[in-house]
């Protein structure tokens, strides 16, 4: 294959599509056990494209994502003790507590945080990448979004602005093909979503949001062109779920045949593949990468449930201004 | 001058902070619809200063996730009842960002606009809707309403960390009044007594400002003694300053131009009444505009929103609730 990425890229690509695979399939576990509450929208299937993207920014950079977010702030680096502490709403998680799985952010390290409001992480990016320009930063900030977002007044009017400004801003779209129930065709007359960005003069792309390698290049490429002063860049990554919309969606809508195509497609095997066949990694190697995130997984759950609360006096200490 | 206290707040702080930009409808080249932002493009250029398309969500929403990413944006939008279109973006984004991060994020984000009747610009550009703003937990409502306040509220808004509703009045840009040089601060939820007196407490704020002066100028010729609190900022509130006055005059009237119902007025009301109802002497009067849309109409304009004579009016029944019987017979 040529330009084959290094070694020490398929091995983090791997590694954090892995991450978030356990991430997601044992959270899932956590949430039927009744340890975790809320919404808890899986990223199974999908984690292509947050490990793709981010394996090609840089440090500096910002991220902004949507209410399936665990993905993204995985790739991005975070913690997963925090992570679980979050869900599990404890003091040491990401927001103490008080934001959960549609609200971890870190802005310490640019990431402007999971949403609960489908689109909204679109004109937030865009202000990211208007705060970097102000700065004189060539950082770039990226928004993960969806094929739900993409008919939102707010993803025409920021990108647009984006376009006017020449922001360091690169919109993926995750395309799905769902918004819960909701097929794409019906939402739709084109469902080819990067069509939006051509039409405002935004370089627009497609990409198998599945093959983590074509998504960590074409990133790459809309990086570079960004602060080279060419952006705002639109990627659109076709994928789909492995399962229904949150945790509690059995997800019988989505055609069986479908899902087989897609699953056998599989964005993590993927990951796994390009490290053995590109990097020739023997299987005993893959077994220890896979036993330590494993480990990491069940220390993050023991460091959660460990910690503490918030205490009400805390709290009241918190909003006193408010 | 209003407008120019307001431009120097933006000048001064641009100055001092580079993080500081702006950005709105015709606000560079043209230096806005009420030329606050005049001459500005000229000294700091188009990288701080810039005009958007019209595009409120969208930029309501960029100037958020710049104050996220830590710059300190000022949107301006043209009016009060534009900022509808971004109501997303400042309630379930800006207001809500530091709590729901554990206080790690901070919104220094501030929409300057304008709001009011008067205009002859009818039902969707005359509207109040502090109401809204003050509803939502996690903004600060700054509404000033002379031009010291102006500038010195600005320059706060631009050093503090929470998002801030700014919201002027259109009749204002014009008003004239003392402006202090240079370094004027004034903190969020310090209110002015903007008239002393001793024998009703009358709370206003934004453009009900001058009309309650004017009224109390009327009233003094009755020997009718008013005070007049301006809160300067809704949230916070200045309920030290309100509750002080209400125990030295025993008796309250609330004017807002803002519709009566589920108004800021009523909530004020309720404090005091919670906080302070064995000082009262009278019912508390609230002034307000009526429950309806502003109609274009120069005598309906007037008739829907506080005028200084049922300013007036209300602080006398204040005065002598028992000679108002429909009161008690209701
Ligand atoms: C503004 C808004 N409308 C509706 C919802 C409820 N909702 C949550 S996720 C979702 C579907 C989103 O589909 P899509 O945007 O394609 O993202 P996906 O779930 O496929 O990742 C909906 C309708 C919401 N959270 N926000
Ligand atoms: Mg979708």
């Amino acid at each position: 294959m040529q330009n084959a990425p290094s070694r020490e890229i398929l091995e983090k690509i791997f590694r954090t599509a892995y991450r978030i695979r356990v991430f997601e399939t044992e959270g899932i576990k956590l949430y039927r056990q009744g340890l975790i509450r809320g919404y808890f929208h899986p990223y199974l299937g999908q984690e292509g494209i947050a490990t793709g993207v981010c394996a090609a920014l840089n440090e500096g950079d910002y991220v902004a994502s949507t209410h399936r977010g665990h993905g993204h702030c995985i790739a991005w680096g975070a913690d997963v003790k925090r992570m679980v502490a979050e869900l599990l709403q404890k003091e040491t998680g990401y927001c103490r507590g008080y934001g959960g799985s549609m609200h971890i952010a870190d802005i310490h390290r640019g990431n402007l945080g999971a949403n609960g409001i489908v689109g909204a992480g679109t004109p937030l990016g865009v202000g990211a990448a208007l705060a970097a320009q102000i700065r004189g930063s060539d950082a770039v900030t990226v928004t993960f979004s969806t094929d739900g977002a993409s008919n939102n007044g707010t993803f025409l009017e920021s990108l647009n602005l984006a376009a006017i400004w020449n922001l360091n801003f690169i919109l993926v779209i995750e395309n799905n093909q769902y918004a819960v129930s909701t097929r794409i065709e019906e939402s739709t007359r084109d469902v080819d979503l990067y069509k939006r960005g051509t039409s405002i003069g935004v370089e627009s792309h497609q990409v198998d949001g599945n093959d983590p390698l074509a998504v960590y290049r074409l990133t790459q490429e809309a990086a570079e062109k960004c602060r080279a002063g060419k952006g705002p860049i639109l990627i659109e990554a076709k994928t789909f779920r492995h399962m229904g919309h949150h945790v509690n969606d059995p997800g019988k809508y989505m055609p069986e045949d479908r899902l087989a195509y897609y699953k056998a497609r599989d964005p993590v095997d993927r990951a796994r593949n390009a490290l053995v066949e590109i990097c020739g990694a023997p299987q005993a190697e893959i077994d220890a990468i896979e036993g330590e995130i494993a480990a990491e997984f069940s220390d993050a759950v023991e460091f959660a449930r460990n910690s503490r609360e918030i205490t009400a006096a805390e709290f009241r200490q918190f909003v006193a201004d408010y | 001058m209003y407008r120019e206290a307001l431009r120097e707040a933006i000048d001064e702080e641009m100055e001092r902070n580079k993080l500081v930009f702006i950005i709105g409808e015709g606000i560079a080249e043209r230096g806005g619809s009420y030329k606050v932002t005049e001459g500005l493009l000229a000294k700091y250029g188009s990288l701080r200063v810039r005009d958007t398309p019209i595009a409120e969500a969208g930029m309501i929403g960029v100037g958020v996730g710049a104050a996220i990413a830590g710059a300190r944006p000022i949107v301006e939008i043209l009016y009060i009842d534009f900022a509808m279109l971004g109501m997303d973006m400042i309630v379930n984004q800006a207001a809500k960002f530091r709590l729901m991060t554990g206080g790690d994020g901070r919104v220094p984000f501030v929409m300057r606009t304008q709001g009011g009747a008067g205009g002859g610009v009818a039902a969707q550009h005359s509207q109040s809707l502090e109401a809204l703003f003050y509803h939502i937990p996690g903004l600060k409502v700054v509404m000033p309403s002379v031009p010291a306040d102006a500038k010195g509220l600005l320059k706060y808004a631009l050093r503090q960390d929470d998002p801030v509703m700014f919201l002027e009045h259109k009749h204002l840009y014009m008003s004239k009044g003392p402006v202090p040089d240079g370094e004027h601060i004034v903190e969020f939820g310090k209110g002015d007594i903007k008239r002393s007196g001793k024998d009703v407490t009358l709370i206003a704020w934004s453009n009900m400002i001058p009309r309650s002066l004017e009224a109390a100028e009327a009233l003094a010729k009755e020997g009718i003694d008013v005070e007049v609190v301006d809160p300067r900022t809704l949230v916070p509130l200045d309920k030290e300053l309100i509750l002080t006055s209400v125990a030295k005059t025993n008796r309250v009237v609330i004017v807002q131009e803002a519709v009566r119902r589920g108004g800021v007025a009523s909530d004020i009301a309720s404090i005091i009444q919670e906080e302070a109802f064995y000082d009262l002497d009278a019912p508390i009067e609230i002034v307000a505009g009526l429950n309806i849309p502003i109609p274009f109409n120069l005598e309906l304009e007037k008739a829907s929103v506080p005028q200084k004579d049922d300013v007036i009016a209300a602080v006398k029944r204040c005065l002598h609730p028992e000679q108002f019987t429909a009161r008690a017979a209701n």
